[in-house]
Protein backbone atom coordinates (compact mmCIF):
# COMPACT_ATOMS: atom_id res chain seq x y z
CA UNK A 1 0.00 0.00 0.00
CA UNK A 2 2.17 2.98 -0.99
CA UNK A 3 1.38 6.72 -0.84
CA UNK A 4 -0.34 6.55 -4.05
CA UNK A 5 -3.01 3.99 -3.46
CA UNK A 6 -4.50 5.58 -0.49
CA UNK A 7 -4.19 8.94 -1.89
CA UNK A 8 -6.53 7.39 -4.89
CA UNK A 9 -8.53 5.53 -2.33
CA UNK A 10 -9.40 9.11 -0.45
CA UNK A 11 -9.74 10.76 -4.13
CA UNK A 12 -12.17 8.22 -4.88
CA UNK A 13 -14.13 7.89 -1.75
CA UNK A 14 -14.52 11.70 -2.43
CA UNK A 15 -15.58 11.49 -5.82
CA UNK A 16 -18.33 8.76 -5.27
CA UNK A 17 -19.59 9.99 -1.89
CA UNK A 18 -20.07 13.66 -4.12
CA UNK A 19 -22.02 12.24 -6.54
CA UNK A 20 -23.75 10.19 -4.51
CA UNK A 21 -25.15 13.63 -3.07
CA UNK A 22 -25.70 14.74 -6.00
CA UNK A 23 -27.99 11.93 -6.64
CA UNK A 24 -29.93 12.10 -3.57
CA UNK A 25 -30.10 15.82 -2.73
CA UNK A 26 -33.11 17.87 -3.22
CA UNK A 27 -31.75 21.21 -3.46
CA UNK A 28 -30.96 22.32 -6.96
CA UNK A 29 -28.09 24.42 -5.50
CA UNK A 30 -26.54 22.15 -3.36
CA UNK A 31 -26.42 19.43 -5.53
CA UNK A 32 -24.45 21.49 -8.05
CA UNK A 33 -21.72 22.76 -5.85
CA UNK A 34 -21.48 18.79 -4.72
CA UNK A 35 -20.64 18.26 -8.10
CA UNK A 36 -17.87 20.75 -8.20
CA UNK A 37 -16.25 18.47 -5.32
CA UNK A 38 -16.75 15.18 -7.96
CA UNK A 39 -15.37 17.41 -10.35
CA UNK A 40 -12.04 18.83 -7.93
CA UNK A 41 -11.85 14.89 -7.01
CA UNK A 42 -11.97 13.43 -10.68
CA UNK A 43 -9.27 16.25 -11.34
CA UNK A 44 -6.94 14.67 -8.54
CA UNK A 45 -7.52 10.82 -9.74
CA UNK A 46 -6.05 12.16 -13.38
CA UNK A 47 -3.10 13.88 -11.46
CA UNK A 48 -2.85 10.04 -9.94
CA UNK A 49 -3.01 8.55 -13.41
CA UNK A 50 -0.31 11.14 -14.66
CA UNK A 51 -2.04 13.06 -16.27
CA UNK A 52 -1.19 16.41 -14.86
CA UNK A 53 -2.40 18.23 -18.13
CA UNK A 54 -5.59 16.88 -18.43
CA UNK A 55 -6.10 17.42 -14.36
CA UNK A 56 -5.42 21.36 -14.94
CA UNK A 57 -7.59 21.39 -18.15
CA UNK A 58 -10.56 19.71 -16.06
CA UNK A 59 -10.46 22.41 -13.34
CA UNK A 60 -10.08 25.25 -15.70
CA UNK A 61 -12.98 24.36 -18.16
CA UNK A 62 -15.31 22.06 -16.06
CA UNK A 63 -15.04 23.80 -12.82
CA UNK A 64 -14.20 27.86 -14.02
CA UNK A 65 -16.41 26.92 -16.95
CA UNK A 66 -19.20 25.04 -16.87
CA UNK A 67 -20.13 25.09 -13.36
CA UNK A 68 -19.66 28.86 -13.70
CA UNK A 69 -22.12 28.62 -16.54
CA UNK A 70 -24.43 26.57 -14.78
CA UNK A 71 -24.57 28.56 -11.94
CA UNK A 72 -25.24 32.01 -13.76
CA UNK A 73 -27.82 30.27 -16.22
CA UNK A 74 -30.56 29.80 -13.65
CA UNK A 75 -29.00 32.51 -10.71
CA UNK A 76 -29.48 35.04 -13.99
CA UNK A 77 -32.71 33.75 -15.12
CA UNK A 78 -34.90 35.40 -12.22
CA UNK A 79 -37.05 34.62 -8.94
CA UNK A 80 -39.12 32.08 -10.85
CA UNK A 81 -36.93 29.35 -12.33
CA UNK A 82 -35.61 29.05 -8.46
CA UNK A 83 -38.89 28.88 -7.33
CA UNK A 84 -39.74 25.92 -9.76
CA UNK A 85 -36.53 24.20 -8.79
CA UNK A 86 -36.94 24.40 -5.34
CA UNK A 87 -40.57 21.75 -5.67
CA UNK A 88 -39.93 18.94 -3.59
CA UNK A 89 -38.43 16.29 -5.76
CA UNK A 90 -39.36 12.39 -5.68
CA UNK A 91 -37.79 10.47 -2.75
CA UNK A 92 -35.11 7.91 -3.43
CA UNK A 93 -37.05 4.98 -2.41
CA UNK A 94 -40.24 5.62 -3.85
CA UNK A 95 -42.39 3.40 -6.10
CA UNK A 96 -41.51 5.60 -9.42
CA UNK A 97 -37.91 5.22 -9.01
CA UNK A 98 -37.82 1.73 -8.83
CA UNK A 99 -37.32 1.21 -12.29
CA UNK A 100 -34.40 3.42 -12.17
CA UNK A 101 -32.97 1.63 -9.57
CA UNK A 102 -33.21 -1.52 -11.05
CA UNK A 103 -31.81 -0.39 -14.31
CA UNK A 104 -29.00 0.84 -12.65
CA UNK A 105 -28.46 -2.06 -10.48
CA UNK A 106 -28.57 -4.53 -13.44
CA UNK A 107 -25.96 -1.82 -15.59
CA UNK A 108 -23.81 -1.71 -12.03
CA UNK A 109 -23.60 -5.62 -12.22
CA UNK A 110 -22.61 -5.91 -15.73
CA UNK A 111 -20.10 -3.66 -15.94
CA UNK A 112 -18.31 -4.89 -12.34
CA UNK A 113 -18.79 -8.36 -14.28
CA UNK A 114 -16.87 -7.07 -17.75
CA UNK A 115 -14.27 -5.27 -15.38
CA UNK A 116 -13.20 -8.20 -13.78
CA UNK A 117 -13.33 -10.53 -16.41
CA UNK A 118 -11.73 -8.07 -18.66
CA UNK A 119 -8.31 -7.83 -16.52
CA UNK A 120 -7.21 -4.69 -18.07
CA UNK A 121 -3.87 -4.81 -16.48
CA UNK A 122 -2.68 -7.79 -18.58
CA UNK A 123 -4.19 -6.79 -21.97
CA UNK A 124 -2.06 -7.51 -24.86
CA UNK A 125 -1.59 -3.78 -25.99
CA UNK A 126 -0.86 -3.09 -21.66
CA UNK A 127 1.92 -5.38 -21.76
CA UNK A 128 3.79 -4.77 -24.95
CA UNK A 129 4.24 -1.39 -23.50
CA UNK A 130 4.75 -1.89 -20.50
CA UNK A 131 7.85 -3.95 -22.10
CA UNK A 132 8.84 -1.56 -24.49
CA UNK A 133 8.84 1.21 -21.71
CA UNK A 134 6.25 3.09 -23.91
CA UNK A 135 4.91 3.70 -20.40
CA UNK A 136 4.58 7.26 -18.77
CA UNK A 137 6.57 7.14 -16.07
CA UNK A 138 6.67 9.43 -12.68
CA UNK A 139 9.32 11.75 -13.57
CA UNK A 140 8.03 14.98 -14.73
CA UNK A 141 7.93 16.47 -18.08
CA UNK A 142 4.78 14.97 -19.57
CA UNK A 143 3.50 18.37 -20.99
CA UNK A 144 5.97 19.12 -23.45
CA UNK A 145 5.23 16.02 -25.63
CA UNK A 146 1.21 16.77 -25.30
CA UNK A 147 2.29 19.82 -26.85
CA UNK A 148 4.16 18.18 -29.34
CA UNK A 149 1.79 15.87 -30.18
CA UNK A 150 -1.15 19.20 -30.47
CA UNK A 151 0.83 20.27 -33.07
CA UNK A 152 2.21 17.77 -35.36
CA UNK A 153 0.25 14.33 -35.07
CA UNK A 154 -2.91 15.84 -33.82
CA UNK A 155 -3.37 19.30 -35.52
CA UNK A 156 -6.56 18.50 -37.95
CA UNK A 157 -8.74 17.24 -35.18
CA UNK A 158 -7.13 20.24 -32.86
CA UNK A 159 -8.41 22.16 -35.83
CA UNK A 160 -11.56 20.75 -35.99
CA UNK A 161 -12.26 21.04 -32.45
CA UNK A 162 -11.32 24.50 -32.14
CA UNK A 163 -14.12 25.75 -35.36
CA UNK A 164 -16.61 23.49 -33.71
CA UNK A 165 -16.34 25.02 -29.91
CA UNK A 166 -16.02 28.67 -31.96
CA UNK A 167 -19.56 27.71 -34.04
CA UNK A 168 -21.27 26.20 -30.51
CA UNK A 169 -20.58 29.15 -28.55
CA UNK A 170 -22.07 31.29 -31.42
CA UNK A 171 -24.62 29.39 -31.74
CA UNK A 172 -25.36 29.43 -27.75
CA UNK A 173 -25.26 33.20 -27.53
CA UNK A 174 -27.40 33.90 -30.47
CA UNK A 175 -29.92 31.12 -28.81
CA UNK A 176 -30.21 32.75 -25.24
CA UNK A 177 -30.47 36.26 -26.97
CA UNK A 178 -34.16 38.09 -25.62
CA UNK A 179 -36.49 37.47 -28.93
CA UNK A 180 -37.54 40.42 -30.44
CA UNK A 181 -40.34 41.96 -31.09
CA UNK A 182 -40.98 41.02 -34.20
CA UNK B 1 1.54 2.36 -9.39
CA UNK B 2 -2.25 2.10 -9.17
CA UNK B 3 -3.53 -0.62 -11.44
CA UNK B 4 -6.04 -0.49 -14.20
CA UNK B 5 -8.80 -2.26 -12.74
CA UNK B 6 -8.95 0.25 -9.79
CA UNK B 7 -10.02 3.14 -12.00
CA UNK B 8 -12.48 1.16 -14.42
CA UNK B 9 -14.35 0.01 -11.25
CA UNK B 10 -14.16 3.69 -9.85
CA UNK B 11 -15.04 5.17 -13.21
CA UNK B 12 -17.90 2.41 -13.72
CA UNK B 13 -19.67 3.37 -10.47
CA UNK B 14 -19.61 6.68 -10.82
CA UNK B 15 -20.96 6.09 -14.62
CA UNK B 16 -24.22 4.42 -12.92
CA UNK B 17 -24.44 7.24 -10.60
CA UNK B 18 -24.90 9.81 -13.30
CA UNK B 19 -27.37 7.76 -15.12
CA UNK B 20 -29.28 7.59 -12.05
CA UNK B 21 -29.39 11.08 -11.98
CA UNK B 22 -30.62 11.51 -15.38
CA UNK B 23 -33.31 8.70 -15.38
CA UNK B 24 -34.81 9.86 -11.92
CA UNK B 25 -34.52 14.21 -11.75
CA UNK B 26 -37.25 15.86 -12.82
CA UNK B 27 -35.61 19.24 -13.95
CA UNK B 28 -33.18 19.73 -17.02
CA UNK B 29 -30.15 21.57 -15.28
CA UNK B 30 -29.82 18.30 -13.52
CA UNK B 31 -30.01 16.05 -15.82
CA UNK B 32 -27.65 18.13 -17.46
CA UNK B 33 -25.32 17.54 -14.91
CA UNK B 34 -25.73 13.50 -14.63
CA UNK B 35 -24.85 13.68 -18.44
CA UNK B 36 -21.50 15.42 -17.66
CA UNK B 37 -20.97 13.05 -14.57
CA UNK B 38 -21.23 9.79 -16.85
CA UNK B 39 -18.89 12.31 -19.84
CA UNK B 40 -16.46 12.55 -16.80
CA UNK B 41 -16.01 9.35 -16.40
CA UNK B 42 -15.26 8.21 -19.93
CA UNK B 43 -12.88 10.75 -19.57
CA UNK B 44 -11.35 9.24 -16.25
CA UNK B 45 -10.69 5.92 -18.41
CA UNK B 46 -9.20 7.09 -21.01
CA UNK B 47 -6.89 8.96 -19.36
CA UNK B 48 -6.18 5.55 -17.04
CA UNK B 49 -5.46 4.23 -20.59
CA UNK B 50 -3.38 7.06 -21.91
CA UNK B 51 -0.98 6.01 -19.57
CA UNK B 52 0.26 3.23 -21.34
CA UNK B 53 1.10 5.29 -24.42
CA UNK B 54 3.58 7.73 -24.39
CA UNK B 55 4.80 8.55 -27.20
CA UNK B 56 1.82 9.65 -29.11
CA UNK B 57 -0.36 10.70 -25.84
CA UNK B 58 -3.81 9.43 -27.52
CA UNK B 59 -5.30 8.74 -24.45
CA UNK B 60 -4.77 12.34 -22.93
CA UNK B 61 -5.34 13.67 -25.91
CA UNK B 62 -8.58 12.51 -26.70
CA UNK B 63 -9.77 13.46 -23.24
CA UNK B 64 -8.72 17.17 -24.15
CA UNK B 65 -10.99 16.43 -26.80
CA UNK B 66 -13.90 15.37 -24.49
CA UNK B 67 -13.56 18.42 -22.34
CA UNK B 68 -13.87 20.21 -24.80
CA UNK B 69 -16.90 19.22 -26.45
CA UNK B 70 -18.44 18.73 -23.47
CA UNK B 71 -18.04 22.29 -22.82
CA UNK B 72 -19.20 23.43 -25.87
CA UNK B 73 -22.30 20.87 -25.50
CA UNK B 74 -23.07 22.40 -22.26
CA UNK B 75 -23.27 25.86 -23.28
CA UNK B 76 -25.93 25.00 -26.23
CA UNK B 77 -28.18 22.93 -23.56
CA UNK B 78 -27.91 25.87 -21.48
CA UNK B 79 -29.07 27.77 -24.05
CA UNK B 80 -31.96 25.58 -24.54
CA UNK B 81 -33.10 25.23 -20.94
CA UNK B 82 -33.36 28.84 -20.95
CA UNK B 83 -35.07 28.78 -23.98
CA UNK B 84 -37.55 26.59 -23.16
CA UNK B 85 -37.84 27.75 -19.76
CA UNK B 86 -38.92 31.21 -21.86
CA UNK B 87 -41.63 29.47 -23.46
CA UNK B 88 -42.87 26.71 -20.99
CA UNK B 89 -42.36 28.30 -17.84
CA UNK B 90 -40.91 25.03 -16.72
CA UNK B 91 -37.98 23.05 -17.19
CA UNK B 92 -39.26 19.76 -16.13
CA UNK B 93 -39.03 17.52 -19.26
CA UNK B 94 -41.66 15.70 -18.60
CA UNK B 95 -43.74 18.37 -19.17
CA UNK B 96 -42.11 19.66 -22.49
CA UNK B 97 -44.29 17.60 -24.67
CA UNK B 98 -45.71 19.83 -27.17
CA UNK B 99 -44.13 21.22 -30.07
CA UNK B 100 -46.22 23.37 -31.36
CA UNK B 101 -46.83 26.66 -29.14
Amino acid sequence: MTAANILFDIMSFIALASALYVAASKNLVRSIFMFFVTLFALAGLYVLALADFVAVTQIVVYVGGILVLILFAFMLSGRETLDVLQQPERKVWKVSNLPALLIVGLLFVVLINVILKTDADHLGWVSDSIKSKNYIANSGDMTANIGINLMTRYLLPFEVISILLMMALVGAAHLSRKEQAV
Amino acid sequence: MISLTHYLVVSGILFCIGLYVVLVKRNAIQILIGIEMMLNTAILNLVAFGRYDKLNNGGQMFALFAIVLAAATTAVALAIILNVYRRYKTIDPDKVDQLKD
